[in-house]
């Protein structure tokens, strides 16, 4: 496997702007004449998609949802991260990258990281251009506000919509260009495999969700962003539709997919309530600054309301652990203290599948200190939401939460192009693994999709182009396309030929059960390994008992999540592998062997490096190769919140 | 305040639901689903429900429904006659089972507009609205070419009207409960929030009469004030956007008919 990240020569800060330079470009008489596919609508492909199109190339974009506008980057709440410097605090596009970098556990690739903080104004200066309604100081000048990990301020912000507002933006630059003609969209269309002719990419394979229809188109290139793949762990922060399809199968097709197994759980997310429970929902980390979490000294006291534990009976856990940091420990460590915590039968609220899963987030001590007037103006909206969805009123009794998964970091592996393994199969966005190593830092994943899809793809894509003959694309009629699209009918006649006993959600809930035991929050050997051979046993229960009703000619929702959660069982085997061959601890990637005292230890002499696998064959273990991270300008250093 | 955790319960329900094949005339269902939590959403009662009917060998219902957390504008169903269900301010998602009774009978149907045709079942085609903002609901922008960000300071109280328009998640509940048909709740959001910005002023009159023909073409009705749609939408967006738009548009239409040269018109704008 060819992992040559093609990192330009040159001080870091040049790179860029030397490689652009170099870059191909494609005269504008010919750009009509190439043809890009766009699959995925969210940040990274509708800003991709729009790009393209003002270029001139004539660009089909692709997405499971109804229309574009839903694609769950509209699900971020927080902010997106910019080195503006606006607030005069000394920040610059070193130090954004140096906060991106370390946030990252120092398993990211630098230039690339580099690179990002560089377009990061661009994109604000994009944003407001098209209207997106960023908060203002009253002076009519952008406002900011500072987020974990970071000592400045430089995080813009929508109330607590900026993922949606962003998303509005991007969405309507793309529908500017559907309007004009330049760009097809194709929405309720799912892409179910990715088209090779002579070892490149040159279309994509999808099925229409409404009619049915699978059919094939052919392109000059590929470019993929399709979000991460949170939903292996069942419950997540993801939409229900999120998964991870379209890159395993380009995976199943050839491209290394990297690092799976750096998945980051968010402590602060309101706790699972009973077995038929479909989707965890996040609230805002800022609760932290005000809310106490603590649970019972004793289990006894675990079933009794929360105003019945007298104070010497409650143990503030994070305050107790880490004096310094108390309850605003970073996310990685509140969340491992919480699933401590609960393990030892100390959690609190309902019982679900004997367990209590959850800890108090209480606000009594600041209602007492600033007034329930002050803590409502602060975060009315997130008590309103808890409200809504438990029934609690948080004002009266401490709210509950419990950790949950919502970012994937792992993704198809890229190189400083962001082109995959395969030539001409780009991955902008989630999709990829480029960014953000083995942890996220609040407000970036924003940052990223925009910059793939605005700042990198359009040069990038553009240079490979120049070397591609224009009207060199083949035939849909070319056997290599014809042979795919079997591929992907034969598999749906499969699914709704089963006719066994289990629905697909069965299959994915059990999936997620593993999943998430074993390789959630913490990890270990023994459970790793047991957790492949669970999980190897399921995908053959699947396939011999799966029930999928309904037809192949209409909208069929168990169609849909029955193909999903059979590449989901294929796709946890690998992330176990992945989790049990990387011994170290490396931010979200936290194995129990590898510690000092609950700290993550990392082991930079043996695993400084992206482990990227291969597709070796139908039930058969993946190959693991690496990509060796270079620092040419990082020290690196261990992380400490004592 | 007593806490409640400890006393979620079970419902019985009765459902009526919407069974349609695209094309096709459709019917109501009846289905018993019995100890449903009340601490569920509505969404999740309907996976229990779909997973019922595979256990018995039967389709599932098809709905449409993505984030689950009242932001991506896809879950629309018409919950005994009133989109969303019976709580203000929330998505179908958001809406949670301790609102019904044990016992009930709870209808679902799905959108029911003109321009808005069955799919299948309860998900329904709203494509009307991406076509409305293709013709105008943007600001023209190349990628690459903004200027500096605080080079185009925005009052704090525009910025702030115009994030109350473009809360709006397009979701269509608005053209669900009007009785018309109308999607001027919607148009007049996305306006508000273009109209408004100094970013948005170049092509307000052209973006302005663009939308409102493409939503008239593509079968939304006129707003008679009956203001179902304020009361209905998850996003609480006020009938004011809908004077808006109507003030933006004759004044469009205004300036249109005075800068006439006499000269045949080019269309369009």
């Amino acid at each position: 496997m060819n992992l040559d990240s093609k990192t330009p020569a040159g001080p870091l800060a040049d790179k860029w702007n030397n490689h652009k330079a170099k870059l191909r470009l494609v005269n504008p008489a010919n750009r009509r004449k190439y043809h890009v596919i766009v699959v995925g609508s969210g940040l990274a492909g509708s800003a991709a998609a729009a790009s393209f199109a003002e270029m001139g190339y004539e660009v089909s974009c692709f997405c499971y949802q109804d229309s574009p506008r839903r694609a769950h980057s509209i699900a971020a709440q927080g902010g997106i991260n910019a080195a503006k410097n606006y607030q005069n605090d000394g920040d610059s596009v070193r130090r954004l990258f140096q906060d991106t970098i370390k946030g990252g556990d120092y398993r990211a690739r630098e230039a690339n990281v580099y690179r990002l903080a560089q377009v990061s104004t661009s994109i604000i200066d994009q944003c407001v251009a098209q209207g997106v309604p960023f908060a203002r100081e009253y002076g009519g000048l952008l406002a900011n506000r500072s987020f974990g990990g970071a000592q400045v301020s430089r995080t813009f912000y929508a109330r607590g919509q900026t993922g949606q507002q962003l998303l509005i933006g991007a969405y309507s630059a793309l529908s500017r260009q559907i309007g004009l003609g330049t760009v097809k969209m194709y929405t309720r269309h799912e892409m179910l495999d990715l088209v090779l002719v002579d070892g490149k990419a040159k279309g994509i394979v999808t099925r229409d969700l409404v009619t049915g229809a699978v059919e094939s188109w052919s392109s000059d290139v590929v470019v993929v962003c399709t979000g991460g793949y949170g939903n292996v762990f069942y419950l997540s922060t993801n939409a229900q539709g999120c998964n991870v399809t379209a890159t395993f199968r380009a995976h199943r097709r050839g491209a290394g997919f990297a690092n799976p197994c750096y998945t980051q759980i968010h402590p602060t997310c309101i706790p699972v309530h009973g077995e038929d429970q479909s989707k965890l929902t996040l609230m805002s980390e800022s609760l932290r600054n005000d809310g106490r979490v603590w649970v019972p000294k004793n289990k006894v006291d675990c079933a009794k309301p929360a105003s019945e534990v007298p104070e010497e009976a409650r143990d503030y856990f994070l305050e107790r652990k880490y004096p310094s940091y108390g309850n605003l420990a970073p996310r990685d460590i509140a969340s491992r203290a919480a699933k401590e915590v609960c393990d030892e039968g100390r959690g609190v609220g309902q019982l679900v599948d004997g367990k209590r899963l959850g800890v108090y987030l209480d606000f009594s001590a600041a209602i007492k200190r600033l007034g329930e007037a002050e803590v409502r103006a602060r975060y009315g909206n997130l008590f309103d939401m808890y409200e809504n969805i438990t029934g609690e009123n948080a004002y009266k009794q401490p709210m509950r939460i419990f950790p949950a998964v919502h970012y994937t970091m792992g993704g198809l592996w890229v190189d400083y192009n962001l082109q995959s393994n395969i030539p001409g199969l780009f991955v902008g966005g989630e999709a990829n693994f480029s960014d953000h190593g083995a942890n996220r830092l609040g407000a970036s994943a924003l940052m990223q999709g925009l910059a793939d899809g605005y700042f990198v793809l359009p040069y990038t894509v553009t240079d490979y182009l120049a070397g591609e003959k224009s009207g060199s694309r083949p035939s849909k009629d070319a056997p290599e396309f014809k042979a795919v699209v079997k591929d992907v009918n034969d598999r749906v006649a499969k699914l709704l030929s089963i006719n066994g006993t289990k629905s697909p959600r069965y299959y994915h809930k059990a999936l997620g059960k593993i999943t998430w035991e074993k390789c959630g929050m913490a990890r270990d050997k023994a459970g790793l390994e047991g957790a492949i051979r669970d999980l190897q046993a399921l995908r053959e229960d699947f396939w011999k008992n799966v029930k999928v009703v309904g037809s192949g000619d209409a909208l069929a929702p168990e169609l849909e999540r029955a193909g999903r959660v059979a590449d989901f069982l294929d796709f946890g085997i690998m992330m176990c592998l992945d989790a049990l061959t990387r011994e170290e601890s490396c931010g979200g990637h936290f194995r129990t062997e590898f510690q000092d005292a609950g700290e993550a230890k990392r082991d930079d002499a043996q695993y400084a490096h992206a482990a990227v696998w291969e597709w070796t064959g139908e039930g058969q273990l993946p190959a693991r190769h690496v990509e060796p991270l270079v620092y040419e300008e990082t020290q690196l250093s261990t992380r400490s919140y004592k | 305040m007593v806490e409640s955790h400890a006393k979620e319960t079970t419902l019985a329900l009765k459902l009526r639901v919407w069974r349609q094949r695209r094309g096709q005339p459709g019917a109501f269902e009846e289905h018993a689903l019995a100890a449903v939590p009340t601490s569920a959403s509505f969404l999740e009662m309907m996976d229990m429900l779909n997973e019922q009917l595979i256990k018995a060998g039967k389709d599932t219902f098809a709905f449409d429904h993505d984030c689950r957390e009242g932001i991506c504008g896809m879950c629309s169903m018409t919950i005994n006659g009133m989109p969303h269900g019976p709580i203000p301010g929330v998505t179908t998602c958001q809406l949670h089972m301790r609102n019904f009774r044990d016992g009930e009978t709870i209808t679902v149907e799905p959108w029911r507009a003109r321009a808005f045709p069955v799919l299948k079942d309860l998900a329904v085609d709203r494509s009307g609205f991406d076509k409305v903002i293709q013709s105008g609901g943007f600001i023209t922008v190349r990628t690459g070419s903004a200027p500096e960000a605080n080079n185009i300071p925005v009052p704090k109280p525009i910025a702030d009207e115009a994030m109350d328009a473009a809360e709006c998640i397009g979701c269509g509940a608005c053209v669900a409960s009007c009785k018309n048909g109308s999607a001027m709740l919607f148009v007049g959001a996305k306006i508000n929030h273009l109209n408004i910005l100094p970013q948005g002023q170049a092509e307000r009159d052209r973006r302005t009469l663009a939308m409102v023909k493409t939503m008239d073409e593509a079968g939304f009705g006129n707003c008679t004030n009956y203001g179902e749609c304020q009361a209905h939408c998850p996003k609480s967006i006020t009938l004011d956007v809908i004077a808006k738009l109507n003030r933006d548009y004759l004044r469009a239409r205004v300036k249109e008919f005075f800068s006439s040269t006499g000269k045949p018109s080019k269309g369009g704008d």
